[in-house]
């Protein structure tokens, strides 16, 4: 049984080989990313083994406000110059030097621009000498408070050398300092990943990056000749008490390595995303695969039953294929997706000057390699094993290999499984994002087996389109011959159309939403704000507000100051407006309760979503260790763009950047809007960072950013199109190989070789548009389901993005063009002569 | 001026794969197919018959010698110049296998017009259809026509293009006696009443006794031709030959 199984196997190779193909394409997504995940690993453990050397034993303490990753940026613990005291006086301790180290430390670089990096921390800090792996390349320490040193690979991205005046941007506003060291790493590194240090005197670095002198963010400590970190760690730990982190240098080295790590996440969930997407459309194909083989082979398989074949037998001859697929397919896949990992590493390491530690093979991702490739392919390949089972041994005598069989059944449990997908959705727009998925994927599988049903209707629907040519109208009949096969080959194009329509739906909605909100709700002219870099907001200098407002044409500047904090022991947002009466007019905020009128110092005015109500009083643990209470004085109708909890000016002192992040500017009607914009600019500066944007501007940036992510999601659609290309090739190869027969007659009729190819792509086409317009109808549901389930948000209206949907329609036109390349040749090529006597 | 024939092979040769295993299906065969008649191919199994037929009918290629119909030259045309011979000046009928099954009955029939872009002259057609006689059957699929059925729908397709000269492989070799002779009486029809050329390869005797003339194959070589044939007359120069191979 095993040597007939893989005989029919090499007979069957090229279609074999484009189903594998699938499993290999999420196989190498799977191993890539472990390949990925593991060299970049080890790289940053590498770089950061050193950044400690020297350090025996680390504190820390323990921050005013403690967000998780999905609330917030982490915000550093502050210690003090009693605590540094406290350490020095510890047994075992010969030195301990208190650092400073904040995120925030923005260099404007020799063109005038802030040097940006694409998320890690710019740091500022306070140099300690040549210690934790540091090594002055150039120049010497900054002794005095006008005098930075920077890394190397920061002097050299910034345009700056020793002896230049270099603008600093930090929690205060722009401030000039002299460059007179630069600085490197052990090991001749120029800098430790992406991330930049700017290095300033003790006291400026407290100042400029905690907001106050006297504080540090971890004391480093070099313990006594013969004392034991682990001892000297643990006598701290006893001294300090609660609040304190104690670890010895190797522990936290070990956690700022696994904490870059984390970041890496986000790869690795996109390579993971790439590898669902991959393997679930593949799943398709080799379904399809074996329901035609299955199909072709039943007179050979009745002709085995016949010979006294059991059903086991057959089962497990089908599942025999399927395993050495599976095999073929996962190791070819582990192999590119180690070629993927160390591509992708190569590609990361130089564009974030990491040194790579060299790509190795984790055991991780071949485990995970034949797991994925073997379990997917079995899972596919069940269901035409047990057809293949049920083929009665008469079927072997009978002329007709494959009777239609009615499609009530399948019509049925799709009509069920779309709709508990559908419910899940529902359930799980408000409840879990893990159950809309598995609601989506089953309404995916729900639509694929309904799909069978709506293929000959939406088939003869479409065919009418290319039916006015014969060879048009031959390719419709025959893409209508086996709906069963060619809904499943439009399911797995389904499924990307699908996936991107939806979210191009919510993101159309929501930014009309958006758009439609502004437009009537938002009644001023100007926007100052920063451009969107990760880490701390950019800000500007607040001093700079009355001037502002006395530019010609200005009637109103309200603006705002932010940042984290613990509002009554929940992570949150607090802000404070400096003209909170302008603002309700550019917003058209209506009051609810008490006055709109500027809060006081102690006061906040709460929206009507907030929970709070007047004269409840609000206790707020600001970012930088501040404690305050605040009473409501207001309550206001929450709009569709404005929100929020507004703080009185004594909010400010909480905050670790004390300077606006963002302004609203009312213009007077007659006023010239690119005069004042002009003066506004020009005051600003010293905040390279900051841009002056009339609302449509503003929105057009914030589209750009959405559009980023489109775009992505548009990849993974790239990615389950070529899937699904396979699959049509893999269907149309196989009708032509079935109809070689009908080929040669009509060749022998007089079709020419053209209209041979132009039969075959129209069948390829039909296929196609079908899967693409059951895609966009699929993902306008999923699209306009999630809209609606977010209507408390503000989504107002369901969107359609026409445009797209076009686009996405003639995309499906394109696929099935290309597809028919190959088979469309083939038929072509089809000798008449060997189609005729073929037996 | 004599009119040229239907379709003429000069000096054909046909050899098939190379060194011990080269097989001389044609040796030098040159025939001709006068206008308006039925001619009968017939021979021992092997003898060459199909390979003529295609090579006749552009089908296949020869090695050497010329292959006309009417006055185009065969031998020597491209792709394009096949497929237009074929639409134009050349009907065939198969064993089996003749018809589109997605198609109807009377789709099929004008299949070959459509393939080509031409119009269907109506009062032929009408004619065509009659002598068919499918009746309501017309509308069927090819699935739900017996073989008899599928058979004449395919000698209906073949005629309504009015080529220069039909091609018909053993078009009887898979039906029974009664199915076969509407076939065959289908086909003599079309020649008397409407000048039809056809070249008509067959075993059966009796078929061949519909024909005008038969020509007789024996390795790769015409030996002998009757003409005005009868069943037995067939009969009897087949026993001839079989005795000689
Ligand atoms: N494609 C081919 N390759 C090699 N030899 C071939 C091929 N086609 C035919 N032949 C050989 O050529 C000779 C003539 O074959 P042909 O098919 O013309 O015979 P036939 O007279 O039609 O026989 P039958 O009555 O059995 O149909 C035979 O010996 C056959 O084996
Ligand atoms: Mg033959």
């Amino acid at each position: 049984m095993l040597r007939a199984t893989l005989k029919s196997l090499l007979a069957r190779k090229l279609r074999l080989i484009l189903s594998g193909l699938a499993v290999l394409l999420g196989v190498m997504f799977v191993s890539g990313s472990f390949v990925l995940t593991d060299s970049l690993g080890r790289s940053f453990d590498n770089m950061f083994a050193n950044s400690l050397s020297g350090t025996d034993v680390i504190v820390t303490a323990d921050p005013a406000i403690n967000v998780s990753e999905m609330e917030g940026e982490p915000v550093p613990g502050m210690l003090t110059s009693a605590d540094l005291a406290a350490v020095r006086e510890t047994t075992g301790v010969a030195q301990a030097i208190g650092d400073v180290q904040a995120d925030g430390a923005r260099v404007i670089g020799a063109n005038g621009k802030v040097v940006a990096t694409f998320g890690p921390p710019r740091f500022g800090g306070n140099w300690t000498g040549e210690v934790g792996g540091r090594e002055l390349r150039e120049g010497v320490a900054p002794s005095a408070a006008n005098e930075i040193v920077v890394n190397a690979a920061l002097a050299k991205k910034a345009g700056i050398k020793v002896g230049d005046q270099v603008g600093v941007l930090t929690t205060q506003p722009k401030q000039t300092f002299k460059l007179v060291g630069i600085f490197g790493y052990e090991g001749r590194l120029d800098s430790r990943g992406p991330v930049t240090e700017v290095l300033f005197t003790e006291p400026v670095a407290q100042k400029l990056m905690l907001g106050k002198e006297g504080k540090f963010t971890s004391i480093s400590v070099t313990t006594a000749g013969g004392s034991d970190p682990v001892a000297v760690r643990d006598a701290l730990k006893t001294k300090l008490g609660k609040g304190y982190v104690v670890q010895t240098g190797s522990e936290a080295a070990a956690a700022i390595a696994s904490g870059f790590k984390e970041a890496l996440d986000v790869f690795n969930k996109i390579l993971l995303g790439f590898a669902g997407v991959a393997l679930f459309v593949g799943i398709f194909l080799i379904l399809n695969t074996f329901s035609i083989i299955v199909a072709q082979r039943t007179k050979e398989l009745a002709l085995s039953r016949a010979l006294g074949a059991s059903r086991g037998q057959m089962i497990g001859s089908v599942l025999v294929e399927a395993v050495v697929i599976g095999l073929i397919a996962s190791v070819l896949g582990l192999a590119a997706g180690y070629g993927v990992g160390a591509l992708l590493s190569q590609l990361f390491a130089s564009f974030s000057e990491v040194q790579l530690a060299g790509v190795g093979l984790p055991l991780a991702a071949v485990i995970s390699a034949f797991a994925v490739g073997l379990i997917v392919t079995i899972i596919a390949a069940i269901m035409p094993a047990i057809r293949a089972s049920r083929v009665p041994p008469v079927a072997a005598l009978q002329e007709v290999a494959t009777p239609d069989r009615p499609l009530t059944k399948l019509t049925v449990s799709g009509a069920i499984i779309t709709a508990i997908g559908s419910g899940l959705i529902a359930f799980g727009i408000a409840e879990n994002v893990w159950l809309m998925f598995a609601g989506v994927l089953t309404a995916f599988i729900g639509v694929a087996l309904l799909s069978a049903f709506l293929a000959r209707p939406a088939v003869s629907v479409l065919g009418r389109v290319f039916s006015w040519s014969v060879p048009g109208k031959l390719g419709r009949l025959n893409s209508g011959r086996n709906p069963r096969r060619t809904a499943i080959t439009a399911a797995a194009l389904m499924v990307g159309i699908a996936l991107v329509t939806g979210v191009n739906t919510i993101v159309t909605s929501a930014e009309k939403s958006l758009r439609g909100s502004v437009a009537e709700e938002f009644h001023a002219e100007l926007i100052v704000s920063g451009q969107g870099s990760p880490g701390l907001q950019p800000t500007f200098d607040g001093t700079l507000l009355p001037r502002m407002k006395q530019v010609p044409g200005v009637t109103a500047v309200s603006a705002e100051y932010g940042d984290q904090a613990m509002i009554d022991g929940k992570p949150g947002w607090v802000s404070v407006n400096t003209d909170f009466p302008a603002a309700v007019k550019m917003f058209s905020l209506s009051p609810v309760a008490g006055s709109l009128a500027q809060p006081g110092p102690d006061e906040v005015i709460v929206d009507d979503d907030s929970g709070h109500h007047l004269s409840d009083v609000i206790s707020v643990q600001h970012a930088n260790g501040l404690q305050k209470t605040y009473t409501v004085t207001g309550v206001y109708k929450q709009g569709e763009i404005y929100g929020g909890m507004v703080f009185g000016s004594g909010a400010i002192e909480g905050m670790r950047q004390q300077l606006p992040s963002m302004a609203f500017v009312d213009l007077s009607d007659n006023a010239n809007e690119a005069a004042a914009r002009k003066s506004l600019e020009a005051l600003l500066v010293d905040s390279p960072e900051m841009l002056v944007q009339n609302a449509d501007e503003y929105l057009d940036a914030q589209s750009a950013e959405t559009a980023q992510f489109l775009l992505m999601i548009q990849v993974l659609l790239g990615l389950a199109i070529l899937i699904a290309v396979l699959g049509v090739v893999n269907t149309l190869a196989l009708s032509v190989l079935e109809r070689t027969r009908e080929l040669g007659l009509l060749r022998a009729i007089g079709l020419g070789r053209m209209a041979t190819m132009r039969m075959i792509t129209v069948e390829a086409m039909v296929i196609t548009v079908f899967g693409a317009a059951l895609g966009l109808a699929v993902g306008v549901g999923l699209g306009t389901a999630v809209v609606r389930g977010l209507a408390d948000e503000g989504l107002k209206e369901v969107v359609l993005p026409w445009e797209q949907m076009g686009i996405y329609l003639v995309l499906g036109a394109v696929v099935g063009v290309i597809a028919a390349i190959l088979p469309a040749i083939r038929a072509a090529r089809t000798n008449v002569l060997a189609a005729i006597s073929y037996e | 001026m004599t009119m040229t024939p239907a379709a003429r092979a000069v000096e054909v040769w046909k050899v098939y794969g190379t060194g011990e295993a080269q097989v001389q299906a044609l040796r030098g065969v040159s025939a001709e197919f006068e206008r308006g008649k039925y001619t009968a191919i017939m021979g021992p199994s092997g003898s060459g018959k199909s390979t003529l037929m295609h090579c006749l009918a552009g089908l296949d290629t020869v090695n050497a010698g010329t292959v006309y119909i009417g006055e185009t030259q065969v031998t020597g045309l491209g792709d394009a110049g096949l497929t237009k011979l074929r639409r134009e000046k050349v009907g065939f009928i198969f064993q089996q296998f003749n018809l589109l099954p997605t198609l109807t009955a009377a789709e099929n029939i004008t299949l070959p017009l459509a393939i080509a872009g031409r119009q269907p002259d109506k009062a032929w057609y009408d004619t065509v259809i009659l002598t068919v006689g499918l009746g309501d059957r017309l509308h069927h699929r090819p699935s739900e026509l017996s073989g008899g059925q599928q058979q004449r729908v395919a000698c209906a397709r073949a005629l309504v293009s009015r080529p220069e000269v039909i091609f018909a492989d053993e078009p009887t070799g898979n039906l029974d006696s009664r199915s076969g002779t509407d076939v065959l009486n289908f086909l003599r029809d079309s020649v008397r009443q409407h000048g039809q050329t056809i070249v008509m390869v067959t075993h059966d005797p009796n078929a061949a006794s519909y024909a005008d003339r038969v020509v007789f194959l024996a390795d790769g070589e015409i030996v002998d031709e009757i003409l005005s044939p009868t069943a037995d007359s067939v009969l009897d120069r087949m026993k001839k030959l079989d005795r000689n191979a």
